[in-house]
């Protein structure tokens, strides 16, 4: 029993660093422009089909892979922003970000039938060779969830980097903080919601890629982990990319613990019990030290 | 064709009543409920399972739009403290486990086989006038409902919500009970969604969870957004026209050139989702723009006429 639980535990922290980064992409994308964006989900789609192909067509290693899992995740999201979101974000009206984000799904949507068209409804698996697992006494370890597990750590301390150190990155948190302020101070919030986008929006391909290197691509390999990213957000506190990461951690280890006890189909219900739980104790999530409005 | 047509036509109906009820959540009551599949299948799967057991279908209907709108107010509690968006996220999440339940306690719901031979309303008639016969049924219960809903919403009650969804911290400065106002209008919407899905059931007399996507959500959005939002006409008449871009989609996909059967599907999702987002960009408003109240027209007028077509600064 001890052992089920450390290695529940263990899988829980693997999935949970990979969720972090369209976690922390999608925290990123509202602290910047103020709207829920649904279509994370779609671009950890891209991100793994161009991770996909690249390394299933040219043969290249895994780096070049999430590089373009990065690249046309952020170009696509960009795209598809300034497409069908930028122009309704232009009409202020208080309903304005519940308008976007209805807009996002419609989005997603398009996005995810643009792969289903291309590539139809078939998985497609990555071509790397398939690794034994480590065993540490009873607990086992796969080698490509823990490298997963590691590059998700090393790019999240890379953008705590970023946004600490950088000068766009602190202008970043200073529009996340307190938009009129930072255009007070001289920042151009469109040029840094732009970038925003194209942050976030590359995070979650690389997420995404990652997740189909351990598993597959298909037309829904976003979709279907967009409750436990939008948990792991919320959780987090949808505003503080630190949360974020904590989020997605906590949501990780509970819906791998969960399988202790309860069947594996309802690891999503899970995160939606995540959702419901820390919002009623805490209505604007664990790691949020104000309320956003 | 004839027998295509009206069922085509009964689908409509369905589709006007969950679009009404997503017009009086998210139109009058300013709430986004991205959850309106869950409501749906909660609906059909409370009317199917009661009608199994031998009561009447009316009753079962009313089974399943109760239940509906409670657990509507449920999820309106649970969400009370948070911001809008998080309900957007949480009313996800819900139609999410709903489809869940439905595929896994097979006890209950037969999962993904699915319940079939649920109990026709009109069981006694032959074939092609069951179908005639729902279908006229269907546009009954809509016209009743549209017109219960018109007279709430043109009611005080209506008003104060129209108040709520505009400003709540004003409306409860002014003494309005805002939860109050939101539990009611949630049940209200929920419920008729739930209706919607029990009378479903009983149309097709099979339902599955594969028939309660998200998908059926974006349509219903799409109508509301096509028809005006905040309007039960145009919710209806969105409805309607959605219904008619489906069908219409349907065949010129079939057309189409050296495309397989996944890719004529997706194609027809890729139209859907991208009349959507063009509806809200270029007439958020939609079709039918929102009314104004007898009070506000006046004031309107009043203004309009004081200023004399000068600038309001001018005339003081």
């Amino acid at each position: 029993m001890f052992t089920d639980i450390i290695q529940q535990a263990v899988n829980g922290l693997m999935l949970g660093s990979v969720v972090a980064l369209p976690a922390l992409g999608l925290t990123l994308i509202f602290s910047v422009l103020g709207s829920i964006n649904f279509s994370v989900a779609a671009q950890m789609t891209a991100g793994a089909y161009a991770g996909w192909m690249v390394n299933t067509y040219l043969g290249w290693p895994l780096v070049p892979c999430l590089i373009a899992a990065f690249v046309i995740a952020a170009g696509i999201g960009v795209a598809g922003d300034r497409i069908a979101l930028a122009p309704l974000r232009k009409k202020a009206s208080a309903s304005t970000p519940l308008m976007v984000a209805v807009v996002s799904i419609a989005l997603n949507l398009a996005l995810e039938n643009v792969f289903r068209f291309s590539f139809g409804n078939g998985l497609n698996s990555y071509n790397f060779e398939i690794a034994r697992d480590i065993r540490i006494g009873d607990i086992r370890l796969g080698p490509q969830q823990f490298r997963n597990m590691v590059i998700a750590l090393v790019i999240t301390a890379g953008l705590a980097a970023f946004f600490n150190f950088t000068r766009i990155g602190k202008a970043m948190r200073g529009v996340a903080d307190n938009p009129d302020l930072a255009r007070l101070k001289g920042i151009s919030p469109a040029n840094l919601s732009t970038m925003a986008t194209a942050i976030g929006m590359g995070l979650a391909g690389i997420g995404g890629a990652l997740l189909a290197i351990d598993t597959s691509v298909d037309p829904l390999t976003g979709s279907r982990l967009l409750l436990v990213i939008f948990a792991a957000a919320v959780v987090g506190g949808l505003g503080s990319l630190g949360g974020a990461v904590a989020g997605a951690l906590l949501v990780g280890l509970a819906s791998e613990l969960s399988l202790l006890a309860i069947p594996p189909v309802y690891q999503s219900g899970i995160a939606f019990v995540a959702i419901m739980l820390v919002l009623t104790v805490r209505p604007s999530g664990l790691f949020s030290a104000k309320t956003r409005v | 064709m004839t027998a295509y047509l009206i069922f085509v036509a009964a689908i409509a109906g369905i589709y006007a009543l969950m679009a009404m009820g997503l017009a009086t959540i998210w139109g009058q009551g300013g709430m986004v409920n991205l959850g309106l599949v869950g409501f749906f299948a909660l609906g059909a799967y409370t009317s199917a399972l009661t009608s199994a057991h031998g009561l009447p279908v009316v009753v079962a209907w009313l089974a399943g739009a109760l239940l509906a709108g409670a657990v509507g107010v449920l999820l309106t509690l649970s969400t009370r403290r948070m911001r809008g968006d998080y309900l957007a996220i949480v009313s996800l999440g819900f139609a999410e486990v709903i489809r869940l339940v439905a595929n896994n306690e097979t006890w209950l719901t037969k999962g993904s086989d699915g319940i079939s031979g649920i109990a026709s309303p009109f069981a006694g008639a032959l074939a092609e006038y069951a179908n005639l016969l729902n279908m006229l049924m269907i546009w009954s219960v809509v016209s009743v409902v549209a017109w219960i809903l018109t007279r709430l919403l043109r009611s005080p009650y209506g008003r104060a919500l129209r108040a709520v969804r505009d400003d709540d911290i004003v409306a409860a400065v002014a003494g309005k009970r805002v939860l109050s106002y939101k539990k009611k209008t949630f049940f209200l919407g929920a419920a008729v969604t739930g209706l919607a899905g029990a009378i479903y059931a009983h149309l097709t007399s099979y339902i599955a969870p594969d028939g309660f996507v998200p998908l059926l959500t974006i349509y219903i959005f799409l109508a509301v957004t096509l028809g005006g939002y905040t309007r039960l006409k145009g919710a209806v008449i969105g409805a309607v026209a959605v219904v008619a871009l489906l069908e219409g989609t349907r065949f010129v996909a079939e057309l189409l050139p050296g495309v397989n059967a996944v890719q004529a599907s997706a194609v027809r999702e890729f139209v859907i989702a991208v009349a959507l987002i063009a509806m809200m960009q270029c007439r958020s408003e939609g079709l039918l723009k929102e009314r104004h109240d007898m009070a506000n027209q006046k004031g309107e007028e009043r203004d309009g006429g004081s200023a004399n077509g000068a600038p309001h600064v001018a005339s003081q």
